[in-house]
């Protein structure tokens, strides 16, 4: 039987490893090879690296940041964050990352998920959205969670789906840094009218949330970040306590 | 030296990181030559069984894995396990390499697709296989018509076939390179040989 998947992820800044507060006020954490061994060894069931300065000048210290990490990780890998052309996924892809994560390029274009699944295959091309409760709704914002793109999530998820996207990654914007827990209601409903995995992001603050995103939220896969970076809970802990609660968790 | 053989498909540095893990010398290439005097083969793939049979055939390739398939020691990985069977319900009306008898079949509705993710493996290896999780990424699964050739099997709402072995040849669909320590066993023993 197919086990749910723990993500730890890791948000890179010039090289090193920070977490962001509702994607700002950035505390450093940590060198990425480190962190992301020492994840392998609890148990993490994959990791994403997410590039979040994306500027030009910083897209090298990344890549060899990206194939530091993926030369030391013998679990899957994924990298986010800037990725705008096939150009850039295959650069990545040479550097030995596993799946890459489109978002606001894939906002721009979506051709360039149906692109992307055609030249790599759907299984390396997880689409990402940053959604945020409005007045329309569940609203899809880009560029790192900042502008609002009128998008509502469910029939953005079903287009990119539709497009060849082999996974999503949804991330709540309302949540996300405030350890109050996934946005259940927001995960259930697409995992729920998706086919492909679903991939839950933002606000999880204790292992229980980890266990409601599964059970009540049906989510495939659960990522998180300052869970494991610094309220010294560990993956394999977590995994421990999910596993008790009859959760399926490679042990 | 171990060739891993590159036709664009799929994450080729992720298997040549696994080895380098290893200590063992690998190189990635899509020539004939290096590929006909390598000491062992690795054949990745991901993507599409259709277009990856398009780019072997464009890139002279198709028959050179038909040879060494059957003359070396070879490690098939995913659609590289499945482009060496004969059809694909992926690829309607297209062969495949044909060097193991049998089809693949797209996993019944029901199921989120792809499978992403670790599954549990059943082996009669209880060495390596049995009991292990391994981290799958695929659709599709062989359906091999020599059941003797089948060494390991999972479930995906229903039971598939994982791993296959007949020779020298060992195929599986999920990927050793991205499965941790379990992973690296199996690329282990396949490079030092003591499996095959």
């Amino acid at each position: 039987m197919l086990t749910k998947r723990i993500i730890p992820c890791l948000d890179v800044k010039d090289g090193q490893v920070v977490k962001g507060k509702c994607f700002m006020d950035l505390q450093l954490a940590g060198d990425p090879v480190t962190m992301a061994t020492f994840y392998e060894n609890q148990g993490a069931d994959e990791l994403v690296l997410l590039d979040i300065t994306a500027s030009i000048e910083d897209r090298h210290t990344f890549l060899d940041v990206v194939s530091q990490v993926a030369k030391h990780l013998s679990i899957p890998l994924t990298v986010g964050g800037g990725i705008r052309t096939l150009s850039d996924i295959r650069h990545l892809l040479n550097a030995g990352v596993d799946k890459v994560s489109l978002n606001t390029a894939a906002l721009k274009t979506p051709q360039l998920i149906r692109q992307a699944a055609e030249n790599f295959g759907s299984q390396c091309i997880i689409l990402s959205m940053d959604v945020k409760r409005t007045e329309l709704g569940w609203e899809v914002f880009s560029h790192s969670g900042t502008v609002s793109t009128g998008k509502n999530a469910l029939e953005w998820a079903l287009i990119g789906q539709q497009l060849g996207a082999g996974e999503l990654l949804v991330t709540s914007i309302d949540r996300d840094g405030s350890q109050e827990g996934y946005d259940l209601e927001l995960i259930q409903t697409l995992a729920s009218r998706l086919s492909i995995p679903i991939i839950a992001s933002g606000g999880v603050g204790k292992w229980e949330d980890i266990k409601d995103v599964f059970t009540k939220g049906k989510a495939d896969a659960a990522l998180a970040a300052s869970l494991f970076h610094f309220n010294g809970c560990s993956v394999k802990q977590v995994k421990t306590l999910l596993a008790q609660e009859n959760i399926l968790v490679r042990l | 030296m171990i060739v891993i053989i590159d036709y664009g498909a799929g994450n080729l540095q992720s298997v040549k990181n696994a080895l380098d893990r290893l200590g063992v010398p690998s190189v990635i290439t899509d020539e004939r030559e290096v590929i006909l005097k390598a000491d062992k083969v690795i054949f990745p793939g991901q993507g599409h069984f259709g277009a990856c049979v398009t780019a072997l055939k464009e890139k002279g390739l198709f028959e050179v894995i038909r040879e060494v398939a059957c003359t070396k020691p070879f490690l098939g990985i995913c659609l590289g396990m499945q482009l060496l069977f004969e059809t694909s319900e992926e690829a309607v009306g297209i062969s495949g390499l044909g060097i193991l008898k049998g089809e693949v079949k797209k996993f019944s509705p029901g199921q989120k697709l792809p499978q992403m993710g670790w599954n549990r493996v059943q082996s009669n290896d209880t060495e390596r296989l049995d009991g292990a999780f391994y981290y799958f990424a695929h659709s599709y699964f062989c359906i091999p018509e020599d059941e003797e050739c089948i060494l390991a099997r999972g479930f995906y709402g229903e039971s598939f076939v994982c791993a296959v072995a007949k020779g020298q040849l060992l195929a599986v669909q999920f990927h050793p390179e991205k499965s941790g320590s379990e992973g690296m066993k199996i690329l282990e023993s396949f490079v030092r040989g003591t499996t095959c």
